[in-house]
């Protein structure tokens, strides 16, 4: 394999990886507030549907991600809506968001598959593109792949180092404690939330007008539920989890290079790449095994080890919280 | 009668409402009159006895697979695995189908028991990624189901392709002696119904009698004090999960052998997911699971006859489902708008 060949596989890995990446950080948010948005395989499939859509009939890809901001938004808000207001279950009603969205796509979008739409024009940043190896990786892309770079690192700003993020996060972890303070947690929970909903949103937008052009019954199917399993898998750090969502970008370039190599008939095996790596992520941050690994390791390296592998949930992810009684937990 | 208990008596119509209008308005869009549309979902379901059987085929499985998911609900697990808890029994059931020649009326029986191990095999996989491994029930159930899928595809594009070759669509058709015997010329066969009531029943009496449903109901209520009352929960969690799989295999071998005539590729198609609403619509009462069940496999029976009539894609049938069980789950109880009450939203997820 010549150097210019790998450079373009490592730069096909960044420009696959990134709809993957905004839709991690946009549930990291949400969740990092407290509130689990499950619905994100549907939420991703109609906002590519309406992005889709909505950037053809206006010619404008800018009319196709605000409309998906939108949908993104509303499923959010339905979220937030009937856990926070209604105290219903948040899991279920994200489920069912999951297969609306799914139908709904099919439904609305049923006219407009297989056609072709808008597409995000090439942008390479001069000067930076032009660096040897790094230059053609990252700097030669879409728009779309720069937005996600930006967006990963703001929102680890935001989140890690001003007082805003210090509020948000405490709206996650220990809510009482936040309100005591006189945060309005759910007020906190209402708009992270949303946000989270709209980056999603782009998201699933990023794939039907750039990444993965077009549109199809089911075209991100499957996507949305391996940004949940990445939040985990970052540790609900939006950097880690670009680290992940690169992690899965690369298994299928990989599969895609091997795939060849093999007799056609089991080719379909390949498909099974995303779903065994995500079974492994989790189980590499998540079971006690791994704590028994690390305990094997010298020990100047365990804690760092340590801190790499395993991931903590925020303290009240997924819980409600009712002002003036002990909630949270 | 007082205003207010009028009120109460209609509110559970409000949302069958909200659905007919929200996909009544997009059969408008769509330029269909609703009259049209629904006219054909309602002909398409119960037009004529054929197709009224054809409904009642079609709702066996579904309502096999909701009832196995009320055990897990009352357990508090998300069995989101029940879909390829279905796939892989529809798998092994053709397997025995395929591979195996037994005696009369043992051969469909052991396709059956077949099916039911595998399916509680599989969920098991997902229970011991979820004690030992703690990886969320939700995302072990899913990756499986892909995986149970894919590996569909490789069976039927690999080592069971049929002798002709060629077709990415099923293996060849199963002997008669390995299909269930059907009513007439439908594709319903009353065992399964049969065993659809036995599976009732049991479900039924296990949650409301024994010591076993009173243990699931502990975990799912609260699993800290269920385990200080001596409730193991990682036995009770794979116990549940593994029974649901079982039923959720039947429903997978009930596909095969009488839906179906062989493994096709989209062999559950979804109904696993749409047993997840049936549970969710009943709010866990086993007894309504085969009338709730029944209505959703009319409405998808019908919205495939308003696809052939209007061109309309057939989807809208679960806009209308979905629909409903989300009005259903937001806006439930009435008072529930007005009270205060402490209950927690969901438990805290051990991902």
């Amino acid at each position: 394999m010549s150097d210019s060949e790998l450079v373009r596989i490592l730069s096909s890995i960044v420009l696959q990886s990134t709809p993957l990446a905004i839709a991690v950080c946009g549930e990291t948010i949400t969740e990092r507030a407290g509130v689990v948005n499950l619905s994100l395989d549907g939420t991703m499939l109609l906002s590519a549907m309406v992005g889709f859509v909505a950037g053809l009939l206006s010619e404008s890809v800018w009319v196709g991600f605000l409309a998906a901001a939108g949908v993104g938004a509303l499923f959010a808000f339905i979220i937030a809506f009937g856990s926070i207001r209604l105290r219903k279950d948040q899991f279920a009603v994200g489920f069912v968001l999951t297969l609306l969205g799914d139908e709904l796509s099919a439904f609305l979008g049923q006219n407009y598959t297989r056609i072709p739409g808008q597409k995000v024009s090439h942008l390479g940043i001069p000067l930076l593109k032009d660096i040897p190896i790094l230059g053609p990786i990252f700097f030669d892309h879409d728009p779309v792949v720069y937005f996600a770079f930006i967006l990963v690192g703001i929102t680890w700003w935001w989140m890690f180092r001003t007082q805003h993020g210090l509020r948000l996060r405490s709206a996650g972890e220990r809510p009482e404690a936040g309100f005591v303070r006189g945060i309005n947690v759910n007020r906190l929970r209402y708009i992270y939330t949303l946000v989270g909903g709209s980056l999603v949103g782009i998201a699933g937008a990023a794939y039907s007008l750039d990444i993965k052009l077009g549109w199809s019954e089911g075209h991100t199917r499957g996507l949305g539920w391996i940004a949940l399993a990445i939040v985990i898998f970052g540790g609900w750090s939006p950097i880690r989890g670009a680290f992940g969502a690169l992690l899965f970008g690369a298994s299928k370039a990989l599969a895609a290079a091997l795939q060849r190599s093999f007799p056609e008939e089991s080719v379909v095996v390949f498909n099974a790449t995303p779903w065994v790596l995500m079974i492994a992520v989790l189980l590499l941050v998540g079971s006690d095994a791994t704590d028994r690994l690390i305990v094997l390791a010298p020990r100047r390296f365990q804690s760092r080890l340590r801190q790499l592998l395993r991931v903590r949930p925020p303290g009240a992810l997924g819980t409600l919280f009712i002002p003036g009684e002990s909630g949270g937990e | 009668m007082s205003l207010g208990r009028i009120a109460r008596h209609l509110w559970p119509t409000v949302p069958v409402l909200i659905a007919l209008v929200i996909t009544g308005l997009l059969l408008v869009v769509f330029g269909v009159s609703p009259q049209v549309g629904f006219g054909a979902m309602l002909q398409g379901a119960f037009g004529d006895p054929s197709r009224v059987l054809s409904v009642a085929a079609f709702w066996v499985p579904i309502a096999l697979a909701s009832v196995g998911l009320v055990v897990t609900f009352t357990a508090g697990l998300w069995n989101i695995g029940v879909e390829g808890q279905i796939v892989i029994g529809a798998i092994a059931a053709s397997w025995v189908a395929l591979k195996f020649n037994f005696p009369g009326p043992m051969q469909i029986t052991f396709e059956i028991l077949a099916a039911m191990f595998a399916g509680a095999i599989w969920a098991g996989v997902t229970a011991i990624l979820k004690t030992r491994g703690k990886v969320h029930e939700i995302f072990g159930g899913l990756a499986l189901n892909n995986l149970a899928i894919i590996f569909t595809n490789y069976l039927i594009s690999g080592p069971w392709q049929p002798p002709e070759g060629g077709t990415f669509r099923g293996t060849v058709p199963f002997p008669a002696k390995a299909l269930l015997p059907l009513y007439g010329d439908s594709r319903l066969s009353p065992i399964s119904v049969v065993m659809l009531i036995a599976a009732v029943v049991v479900v039924f009496l296990l949650l409301r009698g024994s010591y076993w449903g009173l243990k699931l109901k502990a975990l799912g209520k609260n699993p800290s004090s269920a385990f200080l009352l001596g409730v193991s929960s990682e036995r009770e969690t794979i116990l549940a999960l593994m029974f649901c799989g079982a039923l959720a295999g039947l429903a997978g071998a009930v596909r095969v052998t009488s839906w179906f005539d062989s493994l096709r590729q989209s062999i559950s198609g979804g109904i696993g997911y749409l047993a997840l609403l049936v549970v969710m619509l009943s709010a866990f009462r086993v007894l309504l699971i085969p009338f709730i069940a029944f209505f959703f496999s009319a409405v998808l029976n019908g919205s495939i006859t308003l696809q052939l009539r209007t061109q309309l894609h057939s989807s809208l049938g679960g806009i209308l489902t979905g629909v409903l069980v989300l009005m259903v789950l937001l806006f439930g109880e009435l008072r529930q708008l007005k009270r205060f009450d402490e209950r927690r939203v969901g438990s805290r997820p051990d991902e």
